[in-house]
């Protein structure tokens, strides 16, 4: 399996039946491509929908049906259409159960930097600080390291997307909760070690019992 | 539909004037009245500040008056699919606020709904709370963020009925129901016209609409 499929299907595990999710654009999109088929999710789009559905066929794409990165996409049956007052009050107001997006950097409080990287790359927050504050259980889906640099700090240097509001990090080698004194392994990939892992993690890490993800 | 309520050029051309502010609706440009926005580049009219979500791309909705040179000032959420938006965001010909997507709404909610500002916890601890006030509700901390309202307001609609009343496509209402609550004046551009809405189906009350332009009208 490559890292995003590990990823994907890792996260995928943490959602339930009736849960109201978000899934970023990129590679948390993939998680709904895992979703055990014997649960109902309903995802969101926050420009403007719940019961989010495939793709559809480019000769059925449909201009008003997008997903919030311009893409067409399909509604599924109970889904429907709202303005985006609605949709981030669903969002702020902790309706969303889960929210899933990906990183340039988060850190051992919790906090997550993922919309700049100054006089580089300025493209916006879009709706990911809204998501991330609002939104009851935040999971950050990320590669472990971008060009072989740790991505998980004890403190974010770029600005933050928000701060504290991280639960649960999942990346190709591990699952780390954040808690009040900082990261948790709760599960090592089987093709790593734990001293890789630490090595690869710029922040300290809390390591008691914990399992194995699968492979 | 009543006369005072059908838009032409000539109309449209004569409420535009250097320097003012319009809120254009539109996600990515889903929902964007790109006929409203081709009316402005032939106007001529520049010095722009544009509220939208986004800057859209470089040939469609916003980004057609931002590569024209048209908009001085962007507030918008997201301007990543434009790479126009983000050269001249660099080379400072193009003034850029970047806003998070639930704040601006709230913020064009609260000026049509006549409130001070919203108080919202987004954006706490980031660049997003640069310059503004912290405020402390039942002990938990808020932005307090102020209301936007506009010169003007360009709306897309799926269909319009006689009286003006509107009603949206899909994901392509967006920002389109909140902007006709917070600008001076109001223009449509409506996919169809009908007789009259099914007074449930409503969305946008027509007292809040000044101009509608049809595709089935004369309005080119």
């Amino acid at each position: 399996m490559d890292a995003k499929t590990i990823i994907a299907k890792r996260i995928a595990r943490e959602l339930h039946d009736g849960d109201l999710v978000n899934l970023g654009i990129g590679l948390p999109t993939w998680v709904a491509n895992h979703i055990d088929p014997a649960i109902t999710v309903h995802l969101q789009s926050e420009n403007g929908l719940i019961g989010l559905g495939p793709s559809p066929d480019p000769k059925d794409a449909d201009p008003d049906l997008t997903n919030a990165g311009g893409q067409p996409v399909t509604l599924q049956a109970g889904g429907m259409y709202f303005d985006s007052v609605t949709s981030f009050g669903i969002i702020r107001g902790g309706h969303v159960d889960v929210t899933v997006l990906g990183a340039l950097e988060v850190d051992a409080e919790g906090s997550l930097a993922s919309w700049i990287v100054p006089g580089k790359r300025v493209p916006g927050m879009g709706g990911a600080m809204d998501l991330v504050v609002g939104a009851r259980k935040v999971i950050v889906a990320t590669t472990h390291t971008n060009q072989g640099k740790p991505k998980i700090k004890t403190r974010c240097a770029l600005p933050l997307t928000a701060y504290r509001q991280v639960n649960l990090i999942v990346t190709e080698l591990a699952v780390l909760e954040v808690r009040e004194d900082g990261l948790h392994l709760l599960e090592l990939h089987p093709d790593t070690t734990l001293d890789t892992v630490r090595a690869l993690t710029e922040a300290p890490l809390h390591v008691g019992t914990y399992t194995m993800m699968e492979g | 539909m009543k006369a005072h309520k059908k838009l032409d050029k000539q109309t449209f051309h004569a409420h535009l004037f250097d320097g003012m502010s319009v809120m254009v609706g539109g996600f990515m440009t889903c929902g964007t009245p790109e006929r409203l926005i081709d009316w402005m580049l032939e106007s001529g009219v520049k010095n722009l500040t544009v509220i939208c979500n986004d800057a859209g791309y470089p040939e469609a909705g916003v980004g057609k008056l931002i590569a024209a040179g048209r908009v001085s000032t962007l507030i918008a959420s997201h301007i990543g699919l434009n790479p126009i938006a983000g050269s001249m965001m660099g080379a400072e010909t193009l003034a850029v606020t970047l806003v998070p997507q639930g704040t601006l709404a709230e913020q064009i909610r609260a000026k049509g709904a006549g409130l001070g500002g919203i108080l919202t916890p987004t954006g706490l601890h980031t660049p997003a709370e640069a310059g503004k006030s912290r405020l402390e509700v039942d002990g938990k901390p808020y932005i307090l963020e102020r209301p936007i309202g506009a010169d003007i307001a360009l709306i897309k609609a799926r269909e319009a009925d006689q009286y003006g009343n509107l009603n949206y496509a899909k994901t392509a209402r967006n920002f389109n129901p909140v902007m006709a609550t917070a600008a001076n004046l109001v223009f449509v551009e409506a996919t169809c016209r009908s007789q009259a809405m099914d007074p449930e189906t409503v969305i946008t009350p027509h007292v809040l609409v000044d101009y509608i332009l049809t595709e089935v009208s004369d309005g080119r």
